[in-house]
């Protein structure tokens, strides 16, 4: 087990290094930097103190240096933890990152768990009661998920719960909450307006999710092992749980490292719809001002995210399954 | 006719067969895919839907009942209108009220109230705003409309008075040749670099693998908002939407690539692969003839099943003003108004083009579906 950890973690430094490569390409794409027209901003107005802060930051993370050098200083700034300087809000970007991305893990977390406590009993009953109405009715509905694209239906719900309720549903705390510490009052607060957020995003892969299930768990329910039990005696919910469930319950694992980048994707536009607190509307900022270390390390931290995500998952599975560990690896 | 979900053994007796088996044996594989497509209901829907709405692209001057940019300046934030059929209990066939407006003095809003005495009958085929087909031939026949003097906005007016069933109709042109654009530069990239990696095998394999992964390990739209961020703002509208499609495509083709390359892996080692090698077919003869009508099913519907994703990656770009802007009308530039929730909440009818976007992806979704359930006519 140990061995394949290694590897895995091995394997991870090359991804990573590419990964980071993409980032940077794509940040330094656009001609001109914010720091340009931060500068010549302050030429016009004749601000000397903060030209020379601003020269002081270039110098700092070698903006007038080559782009290759650029890289350098950013690659190696982000294995020490600093992610840059965010010219834009004018603070370090670890500053700005640390709560934002809290927020995103949170709601990614948030959806990913509801969408295994809703798949699960709605896959295993669609399953057992295949070809049903009720079983008819769950797929319909789960294919309406499935196409259903998030942040329009983040639209939709916000309108509806705007007109019929009078309530508006934006945000993640109340306006009374906003700058309280934290405590109990304020995580009952954050519960109480994360609802929204988490349907919408795990909408989907929960839809997509049952769909899985339901596929594996009929495959296995059809296996001699299921008939052999049943004609031995074994009551139904005790066959059920005892094997077949235990097989068709791998996809819940092996998907989180599918699930995580498209979980990450939905809550990325749907906190600009619903004005959440998390990276997205801090992303979409930084990209159209080209406040490029913010955007960067924004970018990099969320594909760190899914790497990581992949990781766990993959380790999860070669826990439970041994042909895995022992091939040292898999193919994804 | 049923056909047999299971191949049936096969006949020891030519004059066994009945004509209808005799069909089934010597149908194509795309006549048996069309076959078992027609028995799936949703999927058949779904295509007339898709059909119907790719049918009216070339035509949206034609099917629209105003020009696209055309203003109604005494008409702004206007409501749906209603066709009405009877007035006072008479019929009278599709007509529609006139209507006055008012401003609210005390929120400044404008109020339109129905004018019961006026009333202009809505027709098929009528003389209406002047446009250019296809940008050469003048005319002005619209597919329906309404006498002159009145007014015929189905889905309510925008800000600017402009008609939302017409922008939504010209938004069609835009948002569903994303799709199908997008989908070609990613086939094409698909089977270019998935076919070398499942072909040559070997370090190439590796490196494009290698490649794939770094792509998906990005979550999907944060890639595709730093991208068309990257775009210049000032470029000519016509290049930004070249620029989007191109951007969908490049990172919707990592799938796309993938399914490429396990089917050649699978195919290469078949014993027909091998026969042909060894009585001396060409590297290019054998993956003409061989193995790309192997999987060319397989492809066609991976890509069917991603086109809804890419138009979904427009509106949602359009949507956050990253992708296109207004000059061009698209469904996703159209929502873009409805961003804001006070004034969704007052004009709620700017979230209707919700209703197209849903309708084609769901229509995608169902085809996709039913046509992978056909690809496989031996199943």
């Amino acid at each position: 087990m140990l061995r394949y950890v290694i590897y895995r973690l091995l394997l991870m430094i090359p991804t990573l290094l590419l990964i980071s490569l993409v980032t940077f390409t794509i940040i330094e794409l656009p001609p001109g930097t914010y720091l340009d027209s931060l500068i010549s901003e302050l030429r016009a107005s004749g601000e000397t103190a903060d030209l020379q802060k601003v020269e002081f930051l270039r110098k700092q993370y070698g903006l007038d240096q080559p782009v290759w050098v650029q890289y350098w200083r950013w690659l190696s700034g982000l294995l020490q933890g600093d992610l840059g300087y965010s010219f834009e809000y004018d603070r370090p970007v670890s500053a700005i990152i640390g709560e934002h991305l809290a927020m995103t893990m949170v709601i990614s977390i948030a959806a990913i768990l509801f969408t295994w406590m809703v798949a699960l009993p709605i896959g295993v009953y669609s399953a057992t009661h295949k070809y049903s109405g009720a079983d008819h009715g769950l797929t319909l509905l789960s294919f309406m998920g499935l196409a259903m694209p998030d942040f329009l239906l983040a639209l939709v719900l916000m309108f509806v719960a705007f007109s019929v309720f009078g309530v508006s549903v934006g945000g993640l705390f109340s306006p009374e909450m906003q700058a309280a510490p934290w405590g109990w009052a304020k995580i009952l607060d954050l519960l109480k307006h994360l609802w929204l957020p988490v349907l919408v995003i795990g909408g989907s892969s929960t839809a997509a999710m049952i769909r899985r299930l339901r596929a594996n768990l009929l495959d296995e329910l059809k296996k001699p092992y299921v008939v052999t039990a049943r004609a031995k005696g074994v009551p139904p919910w005790r066959l059920l749980i005892k094997y077949p469930l235990r097989i068709a319950f791998n996809p819940f694992i092996s998907d989180i490292g599918n699930l995580l980048p498209h979980v990450i994707s939905g809550s990325v536009i749907v906190s600009i719809v619903l004005s959440l607190p998390t990276t997205g509307p801090v992303l979409l900022r930084a990209l159209r001002t080209q406040d490029m270390h913010l955007a960067g390390s924004f970018l990099m931290l969320l594909a760190l995210l899914a790497v990581i995500g992949v990781l766990v998952s993959d380790l999860a599975l070669a826990m439970l399954d041994p042909r895995i560990r022992q091939g040292g690896g898999r193919s994804r | 006719m049923s056909l047999p979900s299971v191949v049936p053994p096969p006949p020891t007796d030519e004059g066994a067969l009945t004509a209808e088996q005799q069909r089934y044996y010597a149908a194509s594989q795309w006549q048996l895919i069309w076959w078992r497509l027609r028995k799936h209901r949703l999927a058949m829907v779904a295509c007339w839907v898709l059909m119907a709405l790719y049918a009216m692209i070339p035509f949206v001057e034609f099917v629209s009942p105003y020009a696209v940019r055309s203003r109604h300046q005494d008409s702004v934030y206007f409501p749906p209108q209603r066709i009405h059929f009877f007035h006072d209990g008479e019929f009278l066939g599709p007509f529609v009220y006139g209507h006055t407006m008012t401003i609210n003095m005390e929120n400044l809003r404008r109020e339109y109230q129905e004018d019961r005495s006026r009333r202009y009958r809505v027709r098929l085929l009528v003389r209406g705003e002047p446009y250019r087909m296809w940008g050469a031939f003048p005319s002005d026949l619209h597919l329906f409309g309404v006498e002159e003097g009145g007014t015929l906005f189905l889905l309510g007016t925008d800000r600017l008075g402009r008609d939302m069933l017409s922008r939504t109709i010209y938004g069609a042109r835009i948002s569903l040749t994303v799709g199908l654009l997008g989908i070609t530069v990613s086939f094409v990239l698909a089977l270019i670099l998935g076919g070398l990696s499942g072909y040559r095998g070997g370090w190439v394999d590796i490196a494009i693998q290698r490649l794939i992964e770094v792509i998906r390990a990005f979550p999907e739209l944060p890639l595709w908002m730093a991208l068309s961020a990257a775009l210049p703002p000032r470029l000519d509208p016509i290049l930004v939407y070249v620029g989007i499609t191109v951007i969908l495509g490049v990172i919707e083709w990592t799938g796309l690539a993938r399914s490429v390359r396990g089917k050649l892996l699978a195919v290469r080692e078949e014993d027909f692969v091998t026969g042909a090698i060894l009585v001396g077919a060409s590297t290019a003869y054998v993956i003409r003839k061989h193995l790309l009508p192997a999987f060319t099913s397989h492809l066609i519907v991976s890509a069917t099943l991603s086109i809804p994703r890419m138009i979904l990656g427009e509106t949602a770009l359009s949507f956050l003003g990253l992708g296109l802007r207004p000059p061009i009308t698209s469904w996703g530039v159209l929502l873009s108004e409805a961003q804001n929730i006070n004034a969704v909440a007052l004009y709620p009818w700017l979230l209707l083009p919700v209703g197209m976007v849903v309708l084609t992806i769901l229509s995608f979704n169902f085809f996709g579906d039913g046509l992978r359930d056909a690809a496989d006519p031996y199943a």
